[in-house]
């Protein structure tokens, strides 16, 4: 029996085979190219679309009205206001609370299957249906705490969703930097918190921060939960001032306000008949999506100043 | 091959191949220890990874003021003993430490369960293999040791600054630069920031991990030349896969293989008339 002779190394067939070879491989760059295409193309439509068929209401009034009946003197004031009040709930909480629990399954937890099961729990929270949670926050904040329909209740509640994924960044951006660093510091005699405050915090503050804005960025877009718990889609005034002239000059009363939020005013217009309404609601996606954008830029920044500062 | 073939008398026997100077010394009450004196001595050192027995009954006096160095193919265990002296091993789970390092003068154990490792660290510093300053400036990579002890005068924390940057060699290149990123530094130069950095606190002995096995040729010849300056202050133990380096920079040499100590002396004799035949093989090249 013959053994299969092995390709010629002769000047024609090697170039033969490279040219099939490279042709394989150019196939996969139009395919690839392809792909990205049709999502960025998608995107592209959809986020023209909706500048367009909001063009006429690009105007301040739409910005500094409340919404109202009539479609042409209808705006978004209460909504950016809301979402904008709610987001600052949102990161007061979520972000201490993510990055410390973060930062005790990151360093000081024992590996056991104790911790095993709250990691596999934590990441499987970041998949929980955001609805799920509005039930929770409905039952929990809105009747047992009786903290009402307020910013509060929406803030905690979007913070609960977005928890997850601010604990699974931070572990991430903790668990980048060095065993080397850290054993730099254990080596001079640091407590493992003066190790946590002095090194491992300082230079994961990128990675937390990118994080938190990614969390907040899916949180400022969540409607369900915050139907569920019953925000209004018709609010014609402003939550109290935050700050006031007479000492102490700062006032917490806006967080037991009612409110309403970008998404939910968008899908109040868009399901009204008067299709003068879906202009406004066009005009309200686009501004909450270029809210979003912004959010994402912001984090793509911070992450770009801090890997430039710290490179191991 | 359970038995120890080498103990602290060997070393004892070997010192004084050197008149003992007085010593430039930072800290008062060390002074007055004579140079040679045993400074830390591991007594039936056994170390434990989970059931896995790394270390096996180590008995070996590390003098004062002298540089004591850890040769031995890779995987003996020379590290693993080094970083039993700092308590590194207190880091990761499910280690164990058997028998005793006991310190001079306060003679007590090292690794004893109620001694905590972070008064064992204040006193005993080390240098890693790879340089590991933190992302901060020089003058705060050197002073950070002094700032966990509580020292926030600033002009008590610039004068020990420049006094360790000065003994690791390092002042003329960083003082105009004390406030850039210690990252700007070279290898070389970083690794020399990690030795001020541990120096900064006055440890009484410095652990030296295989600094130069990430360094070329030029820095390792400038480290190796620290090295043997800092005798003068410090207690030096130092781990090297080089057998030169080992001749160069070190009094004495105790060679490792699997996890026990083969034979210890006088680096000249170890390295011209080892007695063993283990110790032999390693330095000729045999096998390692």
């Amino acid at each position: 029996m013959a053994t299969p002779a092995l390709p010629s190394n002769d000047l024609q067939t090697v170039r033969r085979d490279v040219a099939s070879r490279k042709v394989r491989d150019q196939l996969f760059v139009v395919v690839g190219l392809l792909a990205l295409f049709a999502c960025l193309f998608s995107l592209l439509v959809l986020f023209s679309k909706l500048v367009m068929d909001g063009s006429d209401r690009f105007t301040w009034e739409f910005v500094s009205s409340f919404p109202s009946r009539r479609a042409a003197q209808a705006g978004i004031l209460a909504a950016w206001v809301g979402s904008s009040l709610v987001m600052l709930v949102t990161a007061c909480t979520a972000v201490p609370v993510g990055v410390m629990a973060a930062i005790y399954l990151e360093e000081y937890a024992p590996k056991n299957w104790f911790t095993g099961v709250i990691e596999i729990n934590v990441t499987n929270l970041a998949g929980v249906p955001s609805i799920v949670y509005g039930l929770l926050a409905l039952g929990l904040f809105v009747y047992k705490f009786d903290l009402g329909q307020s910013i509060v209740t929406a803030g905690l509640t979007l913070a609960l969703l977005i928890l997850p994924v601010v604990i699974v960044a931070t572990r991430e951006s903790l668990r980048s930097v060095p065993r080397a660093i850290r054993e730099a510091a254990y080596g001079l005699g640091a407590t493992r918190w003066e190790v946590t405050k002095d090194h491992v915090l300082p230079y994961s503050t990128g990675g937390i921060l990118t994080g938190m804005i990614l969390g907040l960025s899916r949180a400022i877009g969540e409607t369900a939960p915050l139907i569920t718990i019953g925000a209004l889609a018709f609010i014609a005034f402003l939550p109290t001032p935050p700050l006031t002239d007479v000492a102490p000059y700062v006032s917490f009363t806006w967080l037991t306000d009612p409110f309403t939020v970008m998404p939910i005013q968008m899908f109040n217009w868009v399901s009204r008949p008067d299709p003068a309404f879906q202009s406004n609601a066009a005009a309200a996606g686009a501004i909450l999506l270029g809210m979003t954008l912004l959010m994402n830029a912001v984090a793509i920044y911070i992450r770009y100043r801090f890997r430039k500062s710290i490179n191991w | 091959m359970e038995t120890t073939m080498s103990t602290a008398a060997d070393s004892a026997t070997t010192g004084g191949h050197e008149a003992p100077r007085i010593a430039i010394n930072m800290d008062g009450h060390r002074e007055t220890a004579p140079r040679n004196a045993a400074k830390a001595r591991a007594e039936g050192l056994s170390f434990h990874y989970g059931a896995h027995r790394a270390l096996k009954d180590i008995n070996l006096e590390i003098p004062e003021r002298m540089v004591t160095a850890l040769i031995g193919p890779s995987g003996c265990g020379k590290s693993t003993f080094l970083r039993c002296f700092n308590r590194m091993h207190d880091l990761t789970p499910n280690t164990r430490y058997d028998g005793a390092i006991h310190f001079y003068p306060d003679d007590f154990n090292l690794v004893a369960k109620d001694v905590d490792p972070i008064e064992v660290r204040m006193r005993i510093g080390m240098v890693f293999q790879k340089p590991n300053p933190f992302p901060k400036s020089i003058f705060e990579n050197v002073a950070y040791g002094l700032r966990l002890r509580g020292v926030s005068n600033r002009a008590l924390l610039e004068e020990q600054v420049e006094a360790a940057l000065r003994s690791a060699a390092l002042w003329e290149e960083a003082k105009d630069r004390l406030q850039a990123s210690a990252l700007t530094l070279s290898g070389g130069q970083q690794q020399r920031l990690c030795i001020a950095r541990a120096l900064a606190t006055r440890p009484e002995i410095l652990l030296f991990d295989e600094p130069t096995s990430a360094l070329d040729p030029i820095a390792t010849a400038k480290i190796e030349e620290l090295i043997a300056q800092l005798r003068d202050q410090v207690t030096v133990l130092i781990v090297t896969h080089n057998m030169q380096q080992a001749a160069r920079v070190s009094d004495f040499t105790a060679f490792m293989y699997l996890g026990e100590l083969v034979e210890v002396g006088d680096t000249s004799r170890i390295f011209t008339n080892p007695s063993k035949k283990a110790t032999e093989d390693y330095i000729t090249g045999r096998y390692g």
